[in-house]
């Protein structure tokens, strides 16, 4: 079916089952009980989600296939967003001509800051896309001011033309009418469910840019890519110019960057420059990193892992563990949560290093490698495989190096 | 006028002479090593055929078409392929991968986007590839990871991967070298049934004497930059030239 095969069919629809059921089953815990902190089921974490979710896969495209590590993401997610902030203060709310735009123009973006920093690899690309980025947030935060309202960010005004605009149309972001920030709640028994059309509309473009993902991936073009990352060397003497493969997969991930800001405006219509600093490039990194660099799902799964820390565990604070603790004596109570506190609100931060550290060292293919041990000691298999071609297995390599 | 001619070809590193006049005509079809002590020359040599290195002065001509200053992938797309030292193999992806890029290679060209098309579709480059790994003996090891290969089947997946390609000129760079004496004897078996089943032209780099004799049609021994003689082997065997600059003056 749509030109995949059967198994990657099945992976395909199972993608799409979980993300439509998501506002189901991020909401395990009934609204009443202590643990409901821990549902993530609410509308604009699961925008991020999906957004960052966007983000990721295209920078697994560059990243995870050809191996050139891109410090300079972020730009395109800032040119995504400033593109559909501008298409709003001058048509409409329609969020669907700015998405275009963000795309467009974050390809010829991706095809300027690609032209220049492939020219070199390794280290030396990393450091051109930072700067590149760096100097496009500087950019956006001062000289481009009339472009992009530097540190107040870029919004709607009222005496901004908006020729589209009529009587009755939506004064929020709309997908034809259909407005981004109104949600159903459903309440069964204990539980409430937020079906936010914001979120399906991210969920669908999600899965359409998933499945792109997905045959560029099963494509000879993404074979090229990864022989771009194991041997240049080879590549080049088998007739094949590596620099347009690399420049492609750029202008491709940075595309997917682009529309991943364009959504982060539509859900929310501003866009400011810090959304270009290198904080935010690193965090896609991480992401891929985390998830699982080079396999389809582990971006998008470090993606949800990122923002779930990001919004969840910086929430809990010292009242809500003195809360849990509460049945032990009273002084071990307080030593308890002195103990857990730098890790949680503020803190939150110091957890995600350490576990991005234990997954690093521990499991090098990501938080997919670590599904995959487990499912195979639960189910057995590979056990005995193992021992007979352990000689034949290859030893596992980090993608930080 | 044979597939590839040089002439006059000279390189110069500072103060070292490393090619000096070097003329060479390689007719089609036949096997011509390249041999010669150490710092002869060789390896320079090889890398001005293949585009890595521009001589100083003189011509490289693929038949007719000078090569010179063309970028490693434009001559192959001519016609040239290249076996290294050290096999030079896709290590991370699997034999059959490794097998299909050089098929897609010679179909596609240089570059071209072919991002939405699915691999299982390529009934034909399948097949080819298929075809090539059974003719190497290689079709039971094709999932496996190419880098987790032996050294021997390494240098067997390399010139498949050469040989799919239908190369006019097969440039091997010593082929056997830290081989054992079985991968090596395999490996002249392979390239002589290749030779006679397709008629490649190979030009051999080649230190080790025994590998030479039983693959060169003509030899050509190079030192310190110039060619000293060019015969068929069985008369460069006693040839007195040879032994002084193999052995030094004392043996000749």
């Amino acid at each position: 079916m749509l030109g995949l095969s059967k198994k990657d069919t099945t992976f395909l629809l199972v993608v799409i089952f979980l993300t439509l059921a998501t506002p189901i089953l991020l909401q395990p815990f009934p609204e009443s009980s202590a643990l409901a902190q821990f549902n993530a089921g609410y509308p604009d974490l699961m925008q991020r989600f999906a957004i960052f979710g966007i983000f990721a896969i295209g920078f697994n495209i560059l990243f995870g296939l050809t191996g050139y590590l891109s410090f300079g993401h972020a730009a395109f997610l800032g040119v995504g967003s400033y593109s559909v902030v501008w298409m709003y203060k001058l048509l409409n709310y329609n969020v669907v001509p700015g998405l275009v735009l963000a795309i467009i123009m974050s390809g010829l973006f991706a095809l300027f800051i690609g032209y220049i920093s492939l020219r070199r690899s390794g280290i030396y690309f990393s450091i051109l896309t930072l700067a590149f980025a760096q100097m496009s947030f500087n950019l956006a935060y001062s000289v481009l001011t009339p472009l992009t309202n530097g540190e107040t960010g870029l919004q709607v005004y009222n005496n901004d033309p908006q020729v589209l605009m009529s009587e009755g149309s939506p004064t929020s972001p709309h997908f034809f009418g259909i407005v981004m920030n109104e949600a159903t709640k459903v309440d069964v028994g204990g539980w409430q469910f937020t079906f936010s059309n914001g979120y399906y509309f991210c969920a669908i473009i999600a899965i359409i840019v998933f499945y792109l993902s997905l045959r560029i991936f099963r494509s000879p073009f993404g074979i090229m890519l990864r022989a771009i990352k194991t041997n240049q060397t080879r590549m080049n003497y088998t007739g094949l110019n590596p620099r347009p493969y690399t420049l492609a997969a750029f202008v491709i991930s940075g595309m997917y960057a682009g529309l991943a800001g364009g959504l982060l405006a539509a859900m929310d219509p501003l866009a400011g420059a810090e959304r270009m600093q290198w904080t935010a490039s690193g965090e896609v990194v991480l992401m891929t990193i985390l998830g699982g660099a080079g396999t389809l799902m582990g971006p998008v799964l470090g993606a949800g892992f990122i923002k779930y820390f990001e919004n969840i565990f910086s929430k809990i604070n010292d009242n809500i563990l003195h809360s849990w603790f509460s049945a032990l004596p009273d002084g071990l109570e307080d030593f308890v949560v002195f103990v857990f506190h730098p890790f949680i609100g503020k803190g939150w931060n110091l957890t995600l290093g350490l576990l991005f550290m234990l997954v690093v060292i521990f499991l090098p293919g990501g938080l997919i490698e670590g599904g995959t041990r487990i499912w195979n000691a639960i189910t057995g298999k590979n056990r005995k495989k193992k021992r007979e071609d352990a000689a034949h297995h290859p030893k596992p390599t980090s993608h930080v190096n | 006028m044979g597939i590839l001619e040089v002439s006059n070809v000279n390189k110069r590193f500072g103060g070292l002479q490393a090619l000096g006049n070097v003329n060479l005509d390689i007719a089609k079809g036949t096997v011509h090593a390249i041999i010669g002590p150490n710092g002869a020359g060789k390896s320079t040599l090889l890398n001005c055929l293949i585009g890595k290195l521009i001589p100083d002065t003189g011509t490289v001509m693929f038949n007719g078409i000078s090569v010179l200053g063309r970028k490693p992938y434009e001559i192959n797309q001519l016609g040239i392929s290249r076996v290294f030292q050290t096999p030079e193999i896709f290590g991370n992806l699997t034999v059959f991968e490794n097998m299909l890029i050089p098929c897609f290679a010679k179909r596609d060209g240089s570059f071209r986007m072919h991002a939405l098309e699915s691999i299982a579709a390529e009934r034909d480059i399948i097949e080819k590839a298929e075809h090539m790994l059974a003719e190497v003996n290689m079709s039971d090891k094709r999932h496996m990871t190419a880098s987790s290969l032996s050294r021997g089947d390494k240098r067997r997946l390399e010139m498949a991967m050469c040989l799919v390609q239908e190369p006019k000129l097969l440039l091997l760079d010593e082929p056997t070298a830290g081989m054992a004496r079985a991968d090596t004897n395999n490996t002249i078996d392979l390239l002589n049934q290749i030779h006679d089943s397709r008629e490649i032209t190979m030009v051999i780099i080649e230190h080790d004497m025994h590998v030479v004799f039983s693959l060169a049609k003509r030899i050509t021994v190079l030192a310190q930059g110039t060619p000293l003689v060019e015969d068929t082997p069985d008369n460069i065997k006693g040839h007195p030239k040879v032994k002084e600059a193999y052995l030094g003056e004392a043996a000749a």
